[in-house]
């Protein structure tokens, strides 16, 4: 390649960096793009052993399990865990993956990582601004671990934190100094995902090289700047929603609280609140975040498929006509999550049809992942199969999307374990299957070394084999009526015929959970032992990231930024079987 | 950094972020001022009118997104004892502004209409956040104020800027007054 001569030349923006300024303050895209992974992997592991805990109360309601006392304390008196443990787990559970893993660890670690290296920017729009984002994320995460080991323990009402159970002090152990810690860990939260959005979308807009036009951008960046203004579009509202809950809380107004009697307290003096309006806010930030979480796997997989499969992407305008449909829908369909809350009915068949209308954008993209796969060259390697399990898992929740979309099944369907089924196979495990193909793909470009290959099969077919058989069962115990965000079942007849079942789901969830160790054992491994990546182009991609040195410093290139001739998909063209996106359009060529 | 940029763009970065940050700040105001609205239409409205202080504060934050126009009229022109000047006055009218917004929440007590507490109803509750919220992006606009009428820079966009959000927080206040007076 013709960078290949400037590679070890002088490096541009080689600072005399101190450990200080390079590991820990720095203002470098690329290492804070790390620094979220790292935080946010962190966060998986600690939300998925939660996840293990209460599976393991979900699968053996009646053992005690001593060891459990001497970690968990008087959380699990008797070696079982108490059921204010149980919710404080699920809870704190759902607020974390949803939020620290998926927001930040997935659209803060590759949106840090690749909108610079793939526009052609030698770092985002304000880099100051991406490291004070790093660092609110990680001061909310501080609160949010410490709410862990208060004497009243964590908030405990889920990740929803309806009202009245997150108004009311004295309405659970949780709701005291839990829920305040909760609170100011969010709106921490909030700030940094602001920061980090508004970076995003002007670097997009602003920072891209030479002949990037809008048009020439990778999907992945396409994905993430909708991504972006999603973010930037509906997290003020959920703060907005969070001051309220604020005043209710410490000020005694009557936003969410009404006059109703609470056990032990006597009736509240408070008048006329709704707490149906924090629903509202809630979910008018909480239907968006759930594409938040989507799109950037969407860009990812895009990418990688493409890539992999050695064929341009079937129907790029689609791609991003339908990013854009899924994007717009999104604020649109909030009170699908409300349709058991008293919703007029007339009003809640327009969010019928608004929320189905998004099977149309889907459909489009998953036709177009299809069609990219179809007579493809294909290289199976862990980040295609991840992506392609992305497919499968999303056609899977998608589908019983449609059924939770409709308000009239959506009344038996309401809290129970169907929707868990759902919204994990669509948005919690395709996600972090679209956020393991971004590690497998990127991983040379961010530490120079490959992961293991073998740990990575691996670690796919027994996470992709157990992401179905834990989720598929909860489908019929969840048609069955099995509510959601029960502590123990075992005293219902009607349950008694999911004891097993029960068992089964929890097996499979830790066996699971022990793969993901051996991921994290191959990743920390492959940082420092892994096998070197020699050419700066390991997976032979169009991108620009693959025109920059193996170990980029500070600013990306060298020499200058290389200038933009064509789209990023040109595979297989004109009997060649890549042309990167910086080689310029020759004579006989049609060009893109 | 840009340096090597080789296209001449309509808008700095700055701007853009400047510019979608103030949409995120739009999207914190919608979502208060419907809840307002969905709350109205349940029972329990206690509906008041705004003390007049209100009507004082919002002529004064007119008159300071004036001073403000001049004073960056003044930077481009170079005048930097006159854009000084102007600063100080805006800066000022804004710290006016903060303190007649306050006025207005005493004089709302002072007529038996609790913003917190027990007796509280939320419509009065409403006001003191979206008031209060608004504040707090006045206050943020008054330190940049202070940090520009300081550190007078001679070249850079950094005046431009922060007029333009302080014509905003204008706006926006103007906007939360007609709706707290005649639409919500």
């Amino acid at each position: 390649m013709s960078h290949e001569a400037t590679l070890h030349g002088h490096e541009l923006h080689e600072h005399h960096d101190t450990f200080l300024t390079k590991y820990v303050f720095s203002q470098d895209h690329k290492m804070i793009a790390k620094q979220f992974l790292i935080t946010g992997m962190v966060w998986a592991v600690l939300g998925g052993l939660m996840s293990v805990l209460f599976r393991l109360q979900l699968g053996y309601p009646d053992a005690s399990f001593p060891w459990l006392e001497s970690i968990l304390g008087k959380w699990a008196k008797g070696g079982q865990i108490t059921p204010e443990a149980y919710y404080a787990l699920v809870t704190t559970h759902g607020t974390v993956l949803v939020f620290f893993v998926l927001t930040a660890g997935l659209s803060g670690t590759f949106a840090n990582f690749l909108i610079p290296l793939q526009v052609g920017a030698r770092d985002m729009a304000s880099p100051f601004m991406n490291m004070l984002s790093y660092w609110f994320f990680l001061a909310a995460s501080v609160v949010m671990l410490s709410s862990m080991f208060v004497e009243t323990g964590p908030f405990s009402g889920g990740w929803t934190a309806y009202p009245p159970l997150s108004a009311l002090g004295d309405a659970s152990p949780g709701s005291k100094t839990g829920m305040d810690l909760w609170i100011i860990a969010m709106a921490l939260f909030v700030v940094s995902s602001l920061l980090g959005g508004l970076n995003y979308i002007a670097t997009i807009l602003n920072m891209r090289t030479k002949g990037m036009s809008m048009t020439r951008l990778p999907l992945t960046i396409w994905a993430l700047f909708f991504t972006a203004v999603l973010g930037v579009l509906s997290f003020p509202v959920l703060l907005s929603g969070l001051i309220l809950l604020i005043f209710d809380r410490n000020f005694g107004t009557s936003f969410y609280l009404s006059d109703i009697f609470v056990n032990g307290v006597g009736a509240l003096s408070n008048e006329g609140g709704s707490a149906i309006l924090y629903q509202h806010l809630f979910w008018f930030l909480g239907h968006p975040e759930v594409y938040i979480i989507l799109l950037p796997a969407m860009g990812m997989v895009s990418e990688i498929m493409s890539i992999n499969s050695r064929k341009p992407i079937f129907g790029y305008m689609a791609m991003l006509g339908s990013l854009f449909a899924i994007a717009a829908l999104a604020f649109l369909v909030w009170a699908h999550h409300m349709f058991v809350t008293g919703l007029n009915p007339f009003l809640g068949s327009i969010f019928v049809l608004l929320t189905l209308l998004i099977a149309v954008p889907s459909a489009i993209k998953v036709f177009n992942w299809l069609t990219t796969l179809w007579r493809g060259n294909i290289r199976f390697t862990p980040a295609m199969l991840f992506a392609i399990g992305f497919v499968s898992l999303f056609i899977s929740g998608g589908l019983t999307g449609i059924w939770l979309g409709n308000a009239a099944l959506d009344i038996h369907l309401h809290d129970t374990y169907f929707v868990i089924a759902h919204f994990h196979i669509v948005m919690g495990v395709a996600s972090m299957f679209g956020m393991f193909a971004g590690v497998y793909h990127w991983f040379p470009k961010m530490y120079g070394r490959y992961l293991n290959n073998s740990l990575g099969y691996i670690h796919f077919w027994v996470t992709m084999a157990g992401a179905y058989l834990i989720f598929w069962p909860m489908h019929y115990e969840g048609l069955a009526g099995m509510p959601r965000r029960y502590f123990d079942f075992s005293i219902w007849e009607s349950f008694k015929q999911f004891a097993e079942l029960n068992r089964f789901i929890s097996t499979v969830s830790m066996i699971v959970f022990a793969v993901q160790i051996l991921f994290l054992i191959n990743f920390f491994y492959s940082i420092f032992k892994g096998r070197k990546v020699t050419t700066t182009n390991p997976w032979e991609a169009n991108t620009l990231e693959w025109t920059t040195p193996i170990n980029p410093g500070h600013g990306n290139w060298p020499g200058e930024i290389p200038e933009v001739h064509r789209w990023a998909y040109d595979y297989g063209k004109d009997g060649k079987d890549f042309i990167p996106q910086d080689v310029p359009v020759g004579a006989d060529e049609s060009s893109h | 950094m840009n340096s090597l940029v080789a296209e001449k763009k309509k808008f700095t970065q700055y701007q853009v972020l400047l510019w979608v940050g103030i949409g995120s700040i739009i999207m914190a105001f919608a979502g208060l001022t419907s809840a307002y609205i969905v709350k109205k239409s349940q029972a329990n409205w206690l509906d008041f009118d705004l003390p007049s202080v209100f009507w004082v504060s919002t002529v004064v934050i007119l008159v300071s997104s004036f001073t403000m126009q001049m004073a960056a009229k003044k930077h481009k022109e170079g005048q930097q004892n006159q854009f000084k000047g102007f600063m100080t006055v805006t800066t000022i009218l804004g710290i006016s502004f903060l303190m007649l917004q306050v006025q207005g929440f005493m004089a709302l007590e002072a007529n038996n209409i609790a913003l917190t507490g027990p007796r509280s109803n939320s419509a009065g509750s409403f006001l003191l956040v979206i008031t209060g919220f608004h504040m707090l992006h006045m206050l943020a606009g008054v330190i940049a104020l202070l940090i520009i009428a300081i550190k007078a820079p001679k070249k850079g966009e950094s005046v431009s800027l922060v007029s333009t959000y302080w014509h905003f927080v204008d706006v926006l206040w103007i906007y939360l007054f007609v709706f707290l007076n005649w639409i919500g």
